[in-house]
Order: structure tokens, then sequence, then C-alpha cells
């Protein structure tokens, strides 16, 4: 490994970032944007080149990937404890690198079309290079105050993105959303580390995760409302996995989000950012794992399996192309933490893992194609919304075509990269527990329905009031659009469970005929429901919905979870915490002071007139006070 | 001349030459030259400092002592270690940034600069004197320039918020006074002399219950001027009247003296009252540092905000120190230092902001990202480090805080360390508000699209303070170690 | 030192005359009166320098010294006064305590 080869994937994107940032009124925006795709596609090439030299030249130890690790400390604790800076190479970091880099690339590409002539074009490039490098950073964190750090960093550029048109209302109460969910999410994380930091005294990946290591073989050692403080910690870390990666019940900033321009939500929103959380579980899997039975683990499970299902059910009913998209996005995120959990740890026991990790470099392609595409189809329409949508393959054919790959991927329909994924996934979650397999194989059936459901909706049906003809998209967007297709028609045959498994040695992994079978009967059976509901134009989707007139009106409500988050922030905490205090400040706390300060006053009004002005009044005083004084000492002297 | 004296004579100097100026071209021209040879001093102290350090283990460094009043054995001493360098070169970085702020002051000039410069000098002092004598004089001499600073050049209530400002702080130095005392009437108690030396002291035992009785005194005295709950009212009243160098000064020096004398005075001299005492201020430290931010979430006012945001960070300093361990007080230090730079560029930001729209109030301000971009975008970098983000300062300071709290092992440390963590929380939408209302959405005044540009002065003003903030947030190491190894000989005087 | 007449007379003498100055100026109303009643009270102080000056100390002076001192002074204090008096009757037309009142707080 080439330590600067390493260390020059993440700085280039800085340096784009600083460069951008700095000189935002002197450069030429397209000069900006050539900026940013030469500096991303360094990165990217920097990035291609260590998977290659990871997986294929690096020799193997024993038949197990080695992890490789450089860092320095970045500030001191205590004389044990300290926050290492730092990079780290194992199997899932490479694999996150080249998601990370292939999406952001194309993102890049896809922006110089998608952006063109919005005012804030180089201010767009230097927060995408921002995020890019922040995510470099997470992904190649030693340690979890490292990958905190960044963590954060990732989630003030989402912040920036989602508020990138910021004279729109709704943009900035979505970004300051999305920022304010995340750092709940976050305070939980942050309380999970200073546990690990306090019982095991380190904060390093490697050493947490070492079966011979402190966190492991010590979780038992103290305990907290009957749970080993481990486990609360890795609970409070997940909590903030959750949080980034839109897991119930903190989804709600993640439809929001889609505020942002859609090349932002094909980047973050999708492919990258809200993966971060299946990524940290899967960073710290072995201690997920291993420290008490895994009753973290199991949390994850159906934490995700309920995500993935609430989600898949909303996104039935949503009517913002972007916001199916979104909540697509939520339910296949719970799908990997579905994965994750139902994984065991050594050789094919691991399929979960590998599945999870599988799903999630697929659906990195398959999910961004999607949102480009979306973006396409808006570019063209101007509008987000599925109603003012329709017919239009026959003006896009390029983006049609692409969107229809990407939707049968997700749909799981062989050979594409979908496919195999989500058919680990099954297999993974039926030798787990059969009620989690049901889960997963009802929400597949639903994936197909909601997403060709979209794809009809666009695609197919008649024509509408267009103010313009919309058009194919220029080559700077198709491009992108093509290479991801060309990548989801491929990803699925990556070997992954010879390169990425969680005890890092690989497996032989074969195809479970019958499982895959039921996969991908439900699979065409929700495109067949779709291709009945929305092919034509017919009123069976309405009747439906009127049919189930309750259930239809909470999932397009959303289950009325922002409503519910309102109310929490606003009534509660605005109006019945924080104007209470204001209120106790100025009128007790204040006041109090006030109050001496004026008793002060009052007291001095009164005792102002003993000092009448009457020269005699005071020689009297005086005298008298004299005799007085007098008498008392001779008292006093005489006894 | 000894190096920490010209930390005095200086500012005397600036002064004497102010009295000489004209008008507001002279008077502001060796305000900035004072300033820059003040920043040159405390640069050149750091190095000299990291200089000595290297062959020198004493506690204080370019000790010096000079007999002033013999009768009580009062002492001109001075000396520094790595905490008081680190917070003179905040002074001066915040002192010059306020000259630079203060470019266009129109009303009595040099008056103005006089009494900043007196009040700079107050500091100084404080920060260098190891006697507590010395040091009590320093600090009149910096809280007092405060009233004149307030009453004459402030804006709205101002007289009424000077008033107040100056009898609370004078009430808590009188507390402070007695706490004084009784340390130095305990100062024999190992049969020695009577003595304000902090370092004599504190190789005195002073008997349990002196401690126990002195230790909340000398503690309040100077958590007064820290703002700690419930006693910092003055503050925001303050600083919502003062003139925006003197909130910067104030808010970004001032208020430190109060978490520095604590530090320095009650807890190094008062070890067992700290330990007696500390779970009760423990709770009026953690509810300041939660109160404020859910305070701050209300205010309308931009320097209300900022004043109650302040409750919170300094809330987050008193919590610390009572922490009593040395990754906490670290943390406290460095979150002195941070605060310090972030509240003084935040009031400096905001007096752009006035000077410009004429308005504080963010629900009549709208959309200025689009009109001062610069402005703007500061402000959101400055929130951004508000809210503790990774890469500036607060965050290396909190994360020392909260990690060193966490040290305590016991269910009432872990729950007052708790609700304080949650405070990032409650910052993150305080800050997030204002920058929704004030700086995104459209432009709700016509008259706030020909605003004026941002002057060279405003910008030099900002990069000085910001470049330390980012400073510290991207490489921490040297300063967190330069307080560390300070830490020490603290303590082990602790424990 | 008067044959037959012992010191305690005479500081008797002294303590009446002071009284009495003391109950003139505090009852009187008009300023001139006062002024005398204040002279009356340093007459007798003066008179128990002397006296015990006298009496006690006979070997010393130091008690005729301060009495010239007083009378001087109060001489000056007197004229001072007078001065004040006749500011104040130009301003108010009248020498009356009361009018005085207001120099107060």
């Amino acid at each position: 490994m080439n330590l600067i080869n390493l260390l020059l994937i993440p700085a280039i994107p800085l340096v784009v970032f600083l460069v951008l940032g700095i000189f935002s009124h002197k450069i030429k925006p397209a000069a900006s944007g050539v900026i940013g795709v030469a500096g991303l596609a360094t990165s990217t090439l920097l990035s291609y080149y260590t998977a290659w030299q990871y997986f294929f030249v690096t020799e193997k130890v024993n038949g197990v990937y080695q992890t490789f690790v450089e860092k320095t400390v970045w500030i001191n604790f205590t004389d044990t404890l300290h926050i290492d800076m730092g990079v780290l190479v194992d199997p899932i970091s490479v694999m996150m690198l080249i998601v990370v880099s292939t999406v952001s690339l194309m993102v890049h590409i896809y922006s110089r079309g998608y952006m063109k002539g919005d005012d804030g074009y180089t201010r767009f490039f230097a927060y995408l290079s921002l995020f890019t490098f922040s995510m470099y950073g997470l992904v190649l964190a030693t340690n979890l105050f490292q990958i905190y750090i960044f963590w954060e960093l990732v989630g003030v550029s989402s912040f920036l993105l989602i508020g990138y048109y910021y004279t729109k209302t709704s943009a900035i109460a979505a970004a300051k959303k999305a920022f304010i969910v995340t750092r709940f999410a976050d305070f939980g994380f942050l309380i999970g580390i200073f546990i690990i930091g306090f019982y095991t005294n380190t904060f390093d990946f490697q050493l947490l995760n070492d079966p011979q290591g402190p966190a492991i073989l010590t979780w038992a050692s103290s305990s907290f409302m009957g749970l080993s403080v481990i486990t609360w910690a890795l609970i409070l870390i997940f909590m903030g996995g959750a949080g980034k990666s839109a897991m119930f019940p903190l989804h709600v900033w993640l439809p929001d989000a889609m505020e942002g321009p859609t090349p932002v939500s094909a980047l973050i929103h999708a492919a990258t950012m809200v993966v971060a959380g299946v990524y940290l579980v899967a960073r710290l899997f072995p201690m997920f794992y291993m420290v008490e039975d895994g009753f973290a683990l199991q949390i994850v499970t159906y934490v995700g399996a309920f995500s993935a299902l609430f989600a898949a059910i909303i996104a039935i009913t949503q009517t913002d192309i972007k916001r199916v998209l979104a909540f697509s996005t939520m339910s296949q995120l719970g799908y990997m933490m579905m994965a994750l959990g139902v994984s065991g740890f050594d050789g094919h026991e691991g399929v979960g893992y590998m599945a999870s990790m599988f799903h999630l470099f697929t659906h990195a392609m398959f999910k961004a194609l999607l949102f480009l595409g979306a973006g396409s189809v808006i570019h063209a329409v101007h509008s987000n919304l599925l109603q003012d949508m329709g017919g239009l393959r026959k003006y896009m054919p390029v983006t049609n075509i692409t969107f229809l790959i990407a939707a049968l991927a997700i749909a799981g329909v062989p050979p594409l990269a979908g496919f195999w994924s989500k058919d680990e996934i099954l297999v993974a979650a039926y030798s787990n527990s059969q009620f989690i397999y049901g889960i997963g194989v009802f929400v597949a059936g639903l994936t197909a329905f909601y997403m060709f459901r979209l794809y009809f909706g666009i695609f197919w049906g008649k024509d509408r009031q267009y103010k313009h003809t919309p058009h194919e998209s220029p080559a700077s967007m198709t491009i992108p659009l093509i290479v991801l297709a060309v990548l989801t028609m491929v990803a699925g045959f990556v070997p992954f469970s010879e390169l990425v498994t969680a005890d890092k040695a690989g497996f032989e992994a074969h195809l479970n005929l019958p499982l895959a079978a039921i996969a991908v009967g439900v699979g065409a059976l929700g495109i067949f429901f779709a291709w009945i509901f929305y092919k034509k134009e017919n009123d069976l989707a309405s009747r439906f919905a009127t049919a189930f007139g309750s259930l239809y009106k909470w999932t397009s409500h959303k289950f009325y979870f922002d409503e519910i988050y309102l109310f929490v922030a606003r009534t509660i905490f605005f109006k019945n915490v924080a104007a209470p205090i204001a209120k106790f400040d100025k009128k007790i706390v204040d006041g109090t002071m006030e109050g001496i300060g004026n008793q002060t006053v009052v007291i001095s009004g009164k005792i102002k007139g003993w000092q009448s002005g009457r020269v005699q009044d005071y020689a009297f005083a005086f005298i008298g006070g004299v005799v007085i004084l007098a008498l008392v000492f001779i008292y006093i002297f005489n006894n | 001349m000894d190096i920490l004296t010209l930390f005095v004579v200086v500012p005397v100097l600036v002064i004497l030459a102010l009295i000489f100026t004209k008008d507001l071209k002279q008077a502001r021209i060796v305000s900035m030259i004072g300033g820059l040879i003040q920043l040159g001093i405390a640069i050149n102290l750091l190095f000299a400092y990291f200089r000595e350090r290297a062959v020198n283990d004493a506690v204080m460094l370019f000790t010096r002592d000079l007999v002033w009043f013999e009768q009580f054995n009062i002492h001109y001493a001075i000396g520094v270690d790595g905490i008081s360098v680190a917070l003179i070169l905040l002074t001066s970085i915040v002192v010059l940034a306020g000259v630079f702020i203060s470019w266009k002051m129109q009303d009595l000039p040099k008056e103005f600069f006089i009494a900043l410069i007196v009040l700079a000098s107050g500091v100084y002092g404080f920060f260098i004197s190891i006697d507590l004598f010395t040091m009590l004089v320093f600090y009149e001499i910096a809280v007092i320039p405060m009233y004149l600073l307030i009453g004459i050049w402030g804006s709205g209530n101002k007289e009424y918020s000077a008033m107040k400002l100056t009898l609370m702080l004078m009430g808590a130095s009188a507390v402070l006074m007695v706490g004084i005392l009784g340390i130095y009437f305990n100062s024999d108690a190992d049969g020695g002399a009577l003595t304000f030396n902090i370092l004599e002291i504190a190789q005195v035992n002073i008997p349990f219950e002196a401690q126990k009785l002195f230790f909340p005194l000398t503690f309040m005295g100077f958590a007064v001027l820290g703002a700690l709950f419930p006693f910092h009212t003055w503050s925001p009243d303050g600083h919502a009247s003062a003139p925006t160098a003197v909130s910067m000064l104030h808010a970004g020096v001032l208020m430190k003296l109060g978490g520095y004398g604590i530090f320095r005075v009650a807890m190094f001299l008062l070890p067992a009252g700290a330990l007696e005492w500390s779970w009760f201020f423990i709770i009026l430290s953690a509810t300041g540092v939660i109160y404020g931010a859910f305070a701050a979430l209300r205010q309308t006012d931009l320097k209300y905000i900022n004043a109650y945001a302040s409750v919170s960070h300094l809330g987050m300093v008193t919590f610390a120190l009572l922490m009593l361990n040395k990754t906490a007080w670290n943390g406290a230090i460095l979150q002195s230092l941070s605060h310090g730079f972030m509240t003084a560029l935040f009031f400096a930001l905001i007096g752009m902001i006035y000077g410009r729209t004429h308005t504080r109030d963010i629900t009549k301000l709208g959309g200025l990202l689009k009109v001062i971009p610069f402005i703007s975008v500061v402000y959101v970098i400055a929130g951004m480090a508000l809210l503790g983000l990774p890469g500036f300062s607060g965050f290396v300071a909190e994360m020392n805080i909260f990690m060193g709290a966490f040290q305590q092992d016991s269910m009432f440390y872990r729950i007052a360390t708790i609700v304080s963590i949650s405070a990032i929380v409650v910052t993150a939408v305080y800050v997030l508000r204002v920058v929704g209302i004030m700086l995104m959405g459209p432009v709700k005044n016509e008259a706030y699209n020909q605003l004026e540009a941002t002057t060279w002065f405003e910008k030099t003003g900002i990069a000085l303070l910001l470049i330390p903030i980012i400073g510290i947030g991207v490489a921490p190491l040297w300063i967190s170690n330069l307080i560390m190894e300070s830490l020490q000989p603290f303590i082990q005087g602790v424990l | 030192m008067i044959p037959g007449v012992s010191i305690n007379e005479i500081l008797t003498l002294t303590s009446i005359l002071f009284f009495i100055g003391v109950y003139g100026f505090i009852t009187r109303k008009n300023l001139i009166s006062m002024l005398i009643s204040l002279e009356l009270i340093l007459n007798s102080s003066i008179i128990n320098f002397v006296v015990i000056n006298k009496y006690l100390y006979p070997e010393l002076l130091q008690g005729m010294v301060y009495s010239i001192f007083i009378i001087a002074v109060a001489a000056a204090e007197t004229a001072l006064a007078v001065a004040i008096i006749i500011n104040i009757y130009r301003r108010t037309g009248s020498v009356e305590v009361s009018e005085t009142e207001t120099m107060k707080y």
C-alpha cells in the first residue's frame, strides 16, 4: 500500500474545495466545473488503483486479507486515550472507496449539465468536493472518533447541499431538519463513543474488533440496567448510524432532503452518505456480533427489517418521484441493516455481512442511476410530481432505457445487479429466521411494485400538458446515465464473497435456486400488478385508494411522523420548554437581581428623609449620640 | 525590562501616546500599532516560553517578585505557565481585532481607545500575576472601564445595562475579596508568614473548615464574571448595549477571567473545598449549559442569542473545571480559548450586520446571504464552529470536556454529563434557526440590496479571529500539549 | 490657679456653659444666634484647656498655646460664617435657619 496515494484520495477534493471556496468569485463557472471533475477523476483513478493493489497485488496471509493502518496522534485525552488521524484499508473501506469515487465522479459530470446556468455553480462544486472529502475521510477512518469527526462533516455538507437553494423556504426547513435530526442521533453516537472510550480505553477499530481485545473480552465486567455497558454503547452507536441511514424512527429527514438539487440526492441521499450508518455497523461488526451474544445486532435486525417494510409501504402512495425514490432508499437501507443483523461471522455463516456490503455496492449504482434519471426527467418537465409526467419514453429514449434497467435491477430481475445482492440477503435471512425472511420477500414484492408504478407513470401512459416539448438531456447528463447503467448490469458479477467478508477470508458463494426463484417470482408479481394498474390510464388505482381509504390516507401522510416530530419540536420543546425558560430568565432570575437593586433604591428612599437638611437636627443627633455613647461606656467601664 | 512586565508597560505607553492624538485617524493608527506590538510580544512570549520550558520545569516561568506593600506581605509577583501564555495570546488577538472592528468609531474615538486599552492592560495583568492581591487589583482595572465603555459608547438602554453589569460584578468582587482574604489569613496554617503568593499558598495545607467556608465565596466571586447560572443576567443586557469592540473584548476575554480565576485560585488553593462543594456547582453549571441553550432558542435579538450562547458555553467551562481531572481541565482551558475567539467573531459579525442594516432583530432580517455574502458566509462558519463541528476549535474543547467528565464514574456525574452533552443538539437548533431566518430565505427588505460591501479592515479583523479557530480545530495537539503539561502541578495539588 | 476654687467647680461651670451653647445652637432659629451659641461652646472648651493646664500640668504651656490657637481659628471661622450668613441673607432675604434646609441629599 502506498500511503501517499491513499492520502491523496481525500486530499485532492479538499484542495479543490478550498480553491473553489476561497476564490469562488474569481473563478469562471466553466472552469470550476472542470476543476471539480478533474480533481475527482484523479481521486477515482487512485481509488481504483488502490483497490486493484489491495485485492489483487498484495499477498493474503493465510487466505485472509490484511488490514493496512497508518495513523498519527491528533489529540491526547489521557495518557492512554487519544484520537488518531489516519487511514485504514481493509476490504470494506476499499469497496466504499470505489462506491464513493464512482458515484461521485458520475454526479460531478452530470452536474455540469444539470446545474448549468445556476448562480451558485462554483459554490455547488465546492460543496460537492467538501462532501467527497468528508466521505473519503469517513470511509478511511481508523477509529471511532475519526469516523465521528467525518460523520459530522458529511452531515454539514449534506446540510449545505440540501439548503443549496437557500432562498426557498422549504429547502431551508429541509436542511435544518436533516441536520438537527441527524445531530440528535449523533448525540447518542457520541455518548456511545464516550462509553466505549471509558470502559475499553481505546477508540481504535482494530483493538475494538479484536476478539482478544478489551471490548470483546471484558464486555461482561460492568453492566447497566441488565445489559452490558458495551451493549448500551453499541445501541447508542447504532442510534447514530440509524440517524444517518434514515432508519425508523429517525427517518423523517430523508424525504424532505429531496429539496436539494437532484444530483445531490443521487450522491448523498441515495448512494453514499446514507449508507454511512450501514458502514458503521459493518465496521464494528465483530463487536456487534460478539458482545453479549449479539444483542445489539438483534436490534439492528429488527429496526432494519421494520424500516424496510415501513418505507416500502409509504413509497407506494407518494406522488413526488424523488420522494418515492427516497423512501425506496430508506427501504433498501433497512434491507442492508437487516442483512447485517442476520449475519454470522465465519466463512459461509457470514453471508449476511457479505450480502449487505454487496447490496450496498449494487444499490449505490442503480439508485444513483434512478436519481440521475429522475433528475433528467425533472430537468425536462420542470416538475417533481408524477401527475405532471407521462409518455416520456418517446422524448427521452436514453433516460427511458437506463431508468428501466435500474428499475429492473432494484426489482431483483436477473441478471442485473440487484438480483444477486438481494438473493444473498434473502439466503442469509432464511437461514436465520423465517419471520425476517418473510418480511424480506414481501418488501421485495412491494419494491418491484412501487418502482414500476413510478416507471410506468413517468414513461408510459398519456402525454401531459407540457409547457414546451420535453427533450433528451445533454450528453453530460446522459453519459453518466449510460455508464451507471452498464455498471448496474455488470456489478452483480463481481465475486464479492471472495473479496468482502466478515472474517476477510472469503468463501464460495452459490446461488440458492429455490430461494432465488421465489424472489424473482415475487418481483415479477409486483411488476405485473404495476403493469395492470399503471401501464394504461385507468381508475383501478384510485378505486383501490378509496377502498382502503384510511390506510391510503395514513400511508400517503407517511403515517404522520412529520407531524409528530413537528409537535415534539415545536409545541413541546419550543413552546413549552424554551419559551418558559426565556420567560423564567427574564422574570424570575433577572427579576430577582433587578429586585435586589430596586429594593435598595426603595429603602434608601425611605431612610434618606433622616437627612433633613436642618443643621440643628444633625447637631441634636450628634450630641444625643455622644451622650448615649458616653453613658454606655460609663456603664461598661464601671462594671 | 522583563518579558512579562512589558504587558503592563506597553499598554500604558500606548495610552500615553493616545493622549496626544488629535482625531480618529491618529487614534486608530496608534491603537493599531499598539495592538500589533502587543500581539508581537505575545507571540514572542510563546516562543520564549517554549525555549524556557525545555530547560526549566518550575511551575511558573519568568517569575519576578517585587515587594509592593510590606506590612501585609503584598508583592508584585508575576509569572506564567502554558495556560496564561495561551490566554495572553487570545487577549492580544482579540484586542487587535477589536481595534480593526472599531476602525470607524465616530464619537470620542481617543477616549474610546484609551478605555479599551486600559481594559486590556487589566486583563494582561490578571493573567500574569501570581499574587492574589495584585490579581485582584488588575481584575478591578479590567472591570471598571467596562462601565464607561458601555455607558458612553453603548446603544439602547445603555445606562441601565452599564449600571447592572458594574453592580453585579462589583458585588461579585466583594464576595471574592472575602474569599481571598480568607485564603490570606489561613496562609500561615503551617506556621509560615501570611502571604498572598499563590505558589506559596499552594504548599500550605489550609484547614478543611476554612476551605469549606471560603471555596464557595471564591468560586462565586469569579463565576459571576464567567456568567454562571443564575448570576448571568448582567451579560445579555450588557452585551446588547455595548459597542461591538467592547462586546468582543468582554465576551471574548473578560469573561475568561472568571474561569481562569476559578482554576488558578479556587481550585488550586482550596482543593478540599472544591471536592466538598463540587456537587452543588456542578448542578448549577450543568443547568446553565442547557438553560442558556434553551433561552437562546427563543431570543430574537442577535446579541441576546449570542449572550445566552455564552452562558451555555461558559457553563461548560465551570462544569469541566469541577470535574477535577486533567482531560476536563484541558477542555476547560481550550473551551475558554475557543469560545473567546468564536464569540468575539460573532460579535464582530453582528456589529457589521447592525452597522449596515441598523437592526439586530432576526425577524426583520432575511436573505443576507445574497446581499452581504462575505459576512454571511463567515457567520455560517462561525455558527458551525459554535455548534461544535469538527475542524473548528469548539469541537476539540467540547470533546475534551465530555471525555474528562466521563472519567468520573458515578451516576450523578454521568447524568450531569449527559445533560450537558444534550446541549449540543439544542445549540445546533438555535444556530440553524438564526442561519435559516436571517441569512437564508428571500431578501426581506428592498433597502438591503444596497448594503455596503465588506471593507479591508473588517476582513482583517475577521481573519485574525477565524485563523485561530480553524488552526486549533485542525491541529490541536500543540496547544493541547502546551496546556496539558502546565496542568500537571495543579492536578497533583488537587489529588 | 484661683485659691479656694477647685477644678471641679470650674469644670462644672464650663460644662454648664457648653450645654447652654448646645441648647442655643439646637433651639435658636436665627443663624446669628446659632453662631453666638457656637462661640459659647468654643469658649467653654477654651476655658477647659486653660484650667486643665493650670491645675494639672502647671509646668507646661500647651493648653495656653492651644487656647490662643482656637481663639484665632474661631475668629477666622466667625468671619467665614458671617460671610456665608450675609450671602444667605442676600439670596433669601432672611437669616432663618429653616431657609437653609434645601441643601440636603
